[in-house]
Parts: C-alpha cells; structure tokens; sequence
C-alpha cells in the first residue's frame, strides 16, 4: 500500500531528514517524542507529534508498544525507526506488520537472519562472499577455539556472535593468553547481550572498513557504491567518506556485485549496508556484518550518486518497485561526511549537553548540513552526541577534503563545546590526505597530535 | 541531625546500581564513608560515577534508579 500517513520513530538528526523526505513526497508526518524532545526541530516540523514516555529512551524510543500505539492512534500507516533504537528489532519490525502497519525497512525475518552475525556470515559464504577467514559458526570450546586460532595463525580476533559497539571483542596475540580472553569474552558477551557465544576470525592489521551502501525492494536489488568509514575513536565513525580511496575499477566492481549477490540471496527490501573490512596490503576484502537500517554517514553516498536514499526506503515501504536501475547509478566525484558531536576532544571527548546559542552554518555549492540544531535549542544528556553531520562534494578527494577544512572552520556552534576543532585538525592532517588510515588509525594520532581547548564562542 | 547533600555534578539519568542486574551501590540507612560510590550518571550514552565528597552514618536516596536528573539536584541526603 502506498503510505499516506508516516510516524517517525526517532529523533535528532536523523528524525529532521525523515520528516524532509516524506513531506517531499506528499507524506503526512507524526513525530513521535519523549518529554526531552518536546522541544526538537522534529516535533516542530511534523504535522503532528505524540508522546511516547518519559526521558529515558528505555520508556520512549525503544517502547516498541507505545511507539505502535501512538501510530494507530494519530491515523498513521507507517512508521520508520530511523537508526539506533528499534531500527534492528526483529520483534518490533514483526509487532509494527501485525498491528496492520508498514514498519520502513526490512522483513523482520531478514533483520534477524542478518543481525546475528554468524547467521548473517554463513548467509554471505552461501551468496559467495568473501569472509574473514575463521571458524564456521559459533564456537563453545576454549581448547578447540585456540587450536583452530593456532592453524589461522595469532594475532586472531574473538567476536561475540550477537556482538555491536565494540563488546565482546578480543584480539588475542598468542596462544598462551588465549583461554583467559576466550572466557572473558564470553562471560562479557552475555552480560552485554545475553548471549556468550562466540566466533574466532584472523585479525587483519592496518585493516579499513569499507561498506557498500544496498537498495532493494524484495526482487531487485542494487548498490549504489560504497563509503570509506576507517575513520574511528572506539569502534565509533567518525569521518566517512564515498567512494573509498585507492580501490581499482575491477576491485570495485566485485565488492559492491558481492554486497547485491548477498542482498539478492535473502530478498532484501529497503536500504542496507554490507560491511567489510578491507586489507589494504593484499588488496582483498572480507565481510563482517550488514546493517539492515539507513545509516548515519548515509549523506556521502547521496552526495556522489544524487539519490535521495531516504526517499527511496519509504517508497519501496508503501510496495514501490526500485525506480533506479543498476545502469544509472553513477559515481560523480568525491564527498566526506564529518559528525560534529557534543563533545570536547580537548578534555577526552567528555559530553557536553546544554543551550546552543550562535549557530552559523557554513554555505555554499557542495556543502550540507543535516542537524536538528537551531538557535536557542538545548541539547538534553539523554541521548547520543551528534548535534549534526557536516557533508561536502568536490570533484575529487583533494578538493572535498580542502571544502572540508573551509566549511568547519566556517561552522559556529556556540554555547556547546564540539568536535568541530577535532575535524578541522583531521581536514588539515597530511596522513588522512595521503589516505594512510586504517580503523586504528585515528586513535593513535589523537596521542600524537594534542588538540587545543575550544575558545568559548559566545 | 543535620543532613548533609550528594547533588549530582552532571545532567543525565540516574542509576543506583552498576548494572541492571547487581545490588545497589549502597542501600538506604548504609555509612557513607568520603569518596564512596554511590550511583551512576548516564549522559549522552557515557557513564560516570557519582562518588561522594561527604560521609556520615545513614543515606537516604532522593532520586530512584532511573531517575532523569539535572546537573545540581539532590540525589541523596546524609545524617552527619
């Protein structure tokens, strides 16, 4: 069914770019918020806006029950989760179709076949994608853990199997240590996610992580391209770019016909991303997950290819076949995506909620701003960072990164300490614009590479 | 008895215990030694720990697990 009526299950950032895409498609809009969000740019955009609970996102964003019932009652028939919350919830994508109603994004028997990552990588073997080379399937036994890590050779990698955010994770350099890590591992694992298997994968040094940004509408499926995002504090991205640097044509071409060969496998409908990490020294890529959600840095692919992404998943939603063909998604220059969070890079990256005051925006061709900021706003501590996500497009990787360094200088955020300094410092470093980066890479310069405190700009 | 004030240094959410599943950090009527934990604040997805800077002989908690708190508010009293 075609959606006439669409509640926004989210909120910040990427509730404004949702609430953009369907008033562009003649879409009604309920904003469904929290009692911290009565005052967001999203509910003052939306036709209509509900609340769904108190501060906390236990009680609100992530109430899957109130979240249905505020659909049904403000006459929506639709809901899209945005990213975080419930956007990777199979149960809720199953309670949001049984309540008659059209969840954006995946069926939920395909969110839960790829959110366990073990399933997710016998899935991608099967479609003939490259994995990381490991154990089949999840893995119980210490001793035979380490035996199998001993033939793929140290240092390897110990992955939760329901594993997100960086727990569960341990890179084990020899053989001695690695029953104490397996075990800890595990217990972390099922304290995080209460679910202790695991799974065991050679640990690429100096690896990249590079996506492939998926379109499907359940039948056909497409890429369009695919993003470099090794720019990472603790398992965070932080700066992302599109398309990924130094890739050959023919490498290219199979990575992203990889990343459609697996959506194809399973049906996929809506917009997805199939992560790899990429070995830059043997020139190969490996699978790790997919996301079956839209993404924060999903503006890069935008920028390159001119497809409204956004627009696109809701349309496939309400029963659209894909509108683009294979044959027309075209690559045109280069764009990098910087995500300026309330945070002080200066003083560890401590949080820094409160009233924004002075927000200038930088202009210009080439430049986009996608925030849910306006002057007189107060950013609430319950939930993420991200204040916003600074995007530019130049012809080439030099000249997007170079508009970079103009457009952040010219970003004024005040009242808030930010993460604008620390991207302003990225845009001028010589190793990230001759692209020796890797997904360690930004933790280390930060060490070498002394950030001086924010001015307070009034 | 003079009651003295724990007030939280930070906005965020508040929780009396280090996960979902543990014994609180400290009960009702428990000695607070200085420099104790005594909860935990969430804010924009980080934790950090509420220690006390006073101690006496009984808590009491004003603010319950999960609390949505402000920076300044009294999280919880204790008798000198």
């Amino acid at each position: 069914m075609a959606i006439g009526s669409l509640l926004v299950a989210n909120r910040g950032e990427i509730a404004v770019r949702i609430l953009r895409a369907a008033k562009a498609l003649g879409i009604r809009t309920v904003q469904a918020y929290s009692a911290a969000d009565a005052d967001s740019l999203a509910v003052r955009m939306a036709d209509e806006a509900v609340l769904i609970g108190p501060p906390p996102a236990a009680k609100s964003y992530l109430n899957g029950a109130a979240i249905i019932e505020a659909a049904k009652g403000h006459g929506a028939d639709a809901i899209h989760p945005g990213y975080g919350f419930l956007a990777e919830n199979a149960d809720f994508a199953q309670s949001v179709e049984a309540a008659g109603l059209v969840f954006v994004g995946p069926s939920a028997q395909a969110i839960r076949l790829l959110g366990d990552k073990v399933a997710a990588r016998e899935a991608a073997r099967r479609a003939g994608v490259p994995t990381v080379p490991g154990s089949e399937g999840r893995i119980a036994d210490a001793r035979v853990a380490r035996e199998l890590a001993a033939t793929m050779g140290f240092p390897v990698m110990i992955k939760a199997a329901a594993g997100g955010g960086g727990r569960g994770i341990r890179i084990v350099s020899d053989a001695g240590a690695f029953e104490t890590q397996f075990a800890q591992a595990s217990a972390e694992a099922l304290a995080a996610f209460g679910d202790g298997s695991l799974y065991v994968e050679r640990f690429i040094p100096r690896a990249r992580h590079v996506e492939v940004q998926i379109l499907g509408d359940g039948k056909n499926v497409i890429h369009c391209f695919e993003r470099e995002c090794s720019v990472q504090r603790r398992r965070q991205k932080v700066w992302e770019e599109a398309p990924a640097f130094g890739l050959t044509d023919p490498l290219r071409a199979a990575l992203c016909e990889s990343a459609v060969s697996l959506g194809r496998s399973v049906g996929y409908r809506g917009a997805g991303t199939v992560e790899y990490l990429y070995d830059p020294d043997e020139e190969r890529f490996h699978f790790i997950e997919v996301n079956t959600r839209i993404q924060v840095e999903h503006p890069v692919t935008e920028m390159v290819t001119g497809i409204d992404l956004v627009a696109e998943m809701i349309r496939i939603a309400g029963g659209e076949r894909l509108s683009i063909r294979q044959e027309d998604v075209r690559l045109e220059g280069h764009a990098v995506e910087c995500r300026i969070n309330a945070e002080d890079p200066a003083a560890g990256f401590a949080p820094q909620p409160g009233r924004v005051d002075g927000l200038a925006v930088p202009k210009g061709p080439g430049i986009r701003f996608d925030t849910m900021l306006y002057d007189g706003y107060t950013v609430p501590p319950f939930y993420d960072s991200l204040l916003g996500k600074l995007v530019v497009h130049g012809a080439d990787r030099a000249e997007a990164i170079s508009r970079m360094g103009q457009a952040v200088a010219a970003l004024r955020i005040g009242g808030v300490k930010t993460t604008a300094p620390l991207h302003a410092a990225l845009a001028a470093s010589e190793e990230l614009r001759a692209g020796q980066v890797h997904t360690r890479w930004l933790e280390d310069w930060l060490e070498r590479t002394p950030l001086t405190r924010q001015e307070e700009v009034a | 008895m003079p009651k003295l004030e724990i007030r939280a240094p930070m906005p965020g959410v508040f929780y009396r215990r280090p996960s979902p599943d543990t014994p609180p950090f400290k009960a009702d009527g428990d000695p607070l030694s200085p420099g104790e934990v005594v909860g935990l604040i969430e804010v924009m997805k980080s934790f950090h720990e509420v220690k006390a800077e006073v101690g006496g002989a009984a808590l009491a908690f004003l603010a319950e697990d999960g609390d949505a708190i402000m920076a300044g508010q009294v999280l919880a009293e204790v008798e000198d």
